[in-house]
């Protein structure tokens, strides 16, 4: 082990025990705020899944996440808790079989297309739960009672939920960084650095993409039935392509091509959002804390176009620089003197 | 003494685009211990061919047969599969990957076993020990750990051809492996194409004339989507037609 996975492997423990203790000194919105975080970095995973990892960008996570999500409610009963044991495999396992289908039809197209038909299919799901009473309209409809696991598991408590999730959080964490080293990780790489080579080797390509497709709109489930079940509440606008957006946004912010992008991406996202909604701080302007939002998204993708977790190295970078040009300034001055 | 087993064989191939017709009922055989060499002018038909013998895509009408199967329903990755290597043109290596990982991920196509999810793709003997191999018959044995894109024009395309030998293949399709290779570069590409002839069938797309007959043990001359010869460089250079057609130009 080299020193740069031992660095990554480092951070993503501190990261992970950072979070652990973290209701040890937070209320309970500081607790409720993570926990939605956390929901939306296991989201982040999913689409770093397919974009970072197999390079096709995706501008329809939102229907997975939002079929995830109606799933928990639809399926949960008003007299009694549903069992975890089957409501959770059976939202996540609704959201594969969407991605399925709409993945096994949009993998025939490439590129700019790719990106319109995800995107219409998504609108697609959107129209269907807000305009048809299948899923409450356009008002959505209540999580009466949470799911629970015997009585181990009480979801209703924000605590139980928030180390839930935190659980669910570094399984979909850990799946990924193995599956991406496995054969199947490198062949989604292949896959995205060059696709013809990856053919005229003997790789089937379009199975490949479609499995990495399915298990990315699945894990986007995930994230919604946690979300779900975290608000108690579903509504069309969680399968809108604003969220769409968002997740991609994120995964930009913090770094295609690396799962820890996605953590990073999908904390400093929420906290920025937090932070130019905050009307202690932007008084009258928290009202246009897209605006703020929007110009820090600009500005850090314009001086990190790798990311956030690029940060270091460039910091490294500009440091030499600073040094090496300092000394080529200084050459040029004693050879003109 | 030559073996005479037919690996590849392309028989009455034609392709058209709309009205043009790139290639006009061309017949190639590629016989295992040979060299075949494909010369023709720019625009001959040459990649053309090559493209369809290994499926990149389907010839207007004509067969191709691989180890005497039919495949030309077949798809690209599984003539590959079954033993078609090609390296390309321009080169289409993973430019951020290692040399290492490169000849890996090749050889890997040969062992996909895409389920075992949680097992690294390093600790699959078959294809880390073939990338080994590949990269050492072509020369790349001491850059295992560079990255692709780093390398010189030269040893990007030997990495080329070792992501080629990777796969195992019994037919080599190498579409001008000299292309923009200096004199030592060129000498140590013959020497390895030598080393190949003896367990492969090798087409040769290349406009290298002096290493074309060199190492040619049957040339095919292409003019405009037609096979005017085919035959030994003695056949060749003395052949009126391609004198004619195309030796003749320029001199």
């Amino acid at each position: 082990m080299n020193n740069n996975e031992t660095s990554k492997l480092a951070f993503v423990a501190v990261f992970f025990v950072a979070l652990a203790s973290f209701p040890l000194f937070s209320g309970n919105f500081g607790i409720d705020l993570v926990s939605k975080i956390m929901i939306n970095a296991i989201f982040a995973l999913s689409l770093e899944l397919i974009v970072g990892g197999a390079g096709l960008v995706c501008f329809g996570q939102a229907a997975f996440f939002g079929i995830g999500a109606y799933m928990a409610v639809l399926l949960s009963s008003d007299s009694g808790p549903a069992s975890l044991l089957w409501l959770l495999p059976v939202a996540v396992l609704a959201a594969g079989l969407y991605a399925l289908v709409v993945g096994a039809l949009s993998l025939r197209t490439k590129g700019v297309y790719f990106i319109m038909v995800t995107l219409a299919f998504a609108q697609m799901a959107y129209f269907v739960v807000h305009d048809t009473p299948l899923g409450g309209g356009s008002d959505g409809i209540y999580l009466t009672i949470k799911p629970v696991l015997g009585s181990v598991l009480d979801l209703d408590s924000p605590v139980t939920m928030y180390f839930f999730t935190l659980a669910c959080l570094v399984v979909v964490f850990g799946f990924l960084a193995v599956l991406l080293r496995s054969r199947f990780g490198r062949a989604l790489a292949g896959i995205r650095v060059n696709e013809q080579r990856m053919r005229a080797t003997g790789f089937s390509t379009y199975p490949y993409k479609l499995a990495a497709f399915t298990l990315s709109g699945a894990i986007a489930g995930l994230a919604g039935f946690l979300f779900a079940v975290k608000d108690g509440f579903v509504n069309p606008e969680m399968m809108s392509w604003h969220l769409s957006g968002a997740v991609l946004v994120m995964i930009i912010l913090g770094g295609l091509g690396h799962l820890r992008g996605a953590l990073i991406g999908a904390f400093v996202f929420a906290l920025l959002q937090e932070l130019f909604k905050s009307e202690a701080i932007f008084g009258e302007f928290a009202k246009h804390w897209h605006l703020g939002l929007g110009l820090i998204i600009i500005a850090a993708v314009a001086l990190l176009p790798h990311g956030l977790v690029d940060l270091p190295a460039q910091l490294r970078a500009r440091l030499a620089g600073g040094l090496t040009g300092d000394s080529g300034l200084g050459g040029a001055a004693t050879k003109k003197g | 003494m030559k073996q005479t087993e037919i690996l590849l064989r392309g028989i009455n191939i034609t392709r058209r685009w709309g009205g043009l017709v790139a290639v006009n009922d061309v017949s190639i055989e590629l016989a295992r211990g040979t060299v075949h060499a494909l010369i023709g002018t720019n625009g001959a038909g040459k990649s053309t061919l090559i493209n369809m013998l290994s499926g990149e895509f389907p010839p207007s009408t004509g067969t191709v047969e691989l180890m005497g199967k039919d495949v030309t329903a077949w798809p690209q990755d599984r003539r590959a599969r079954a033993g078609l290597g090609r390296s390309y043109q321009r080169n289409t290596i993973y430019p951020t990957f290692t040399v290492f990982e490169n000849c890996r991920l090749a050889a890997q196509a040969g062992a996909q076993k895409p389920w075992l999810w949680w097992q690294s793709a390093n600790a699959c003997e078959f294809s880390t020990s073939a990338a080994r191999d590949a990269a050492a018959r072509a020369g790349l044995e001491t850059m295992l750990d560079r990255q692709a894109g780093m390398l010189s024009h030269g040893q990007k395309r030997q990495l080329e051809i070792a992501m080629c030998l990777a796969t195992k293949p019994q037919v080599l399709l190498l579409d001008e492996p000299l292309a923009g290779m200096g004199a030592d570069e060129t000498e140590r590409m013959l020497k390895l194409l030598e080393a190949l002839r003896a367990d492969h069938a090798i087409l040769l797309v290349e406009h290298d004339m002096d290493a074309v007959f060199r190492i040619a043990d049957v040339i095919t001359v292409m003019v405009n989507g037609i096979k005017i010869a085919s035959g030994n460089a003695d056949f060749i250079r003395n052949s009126p037609e391609v004198r004619h057609a195309y030796l003749g130009e320029g001199h």
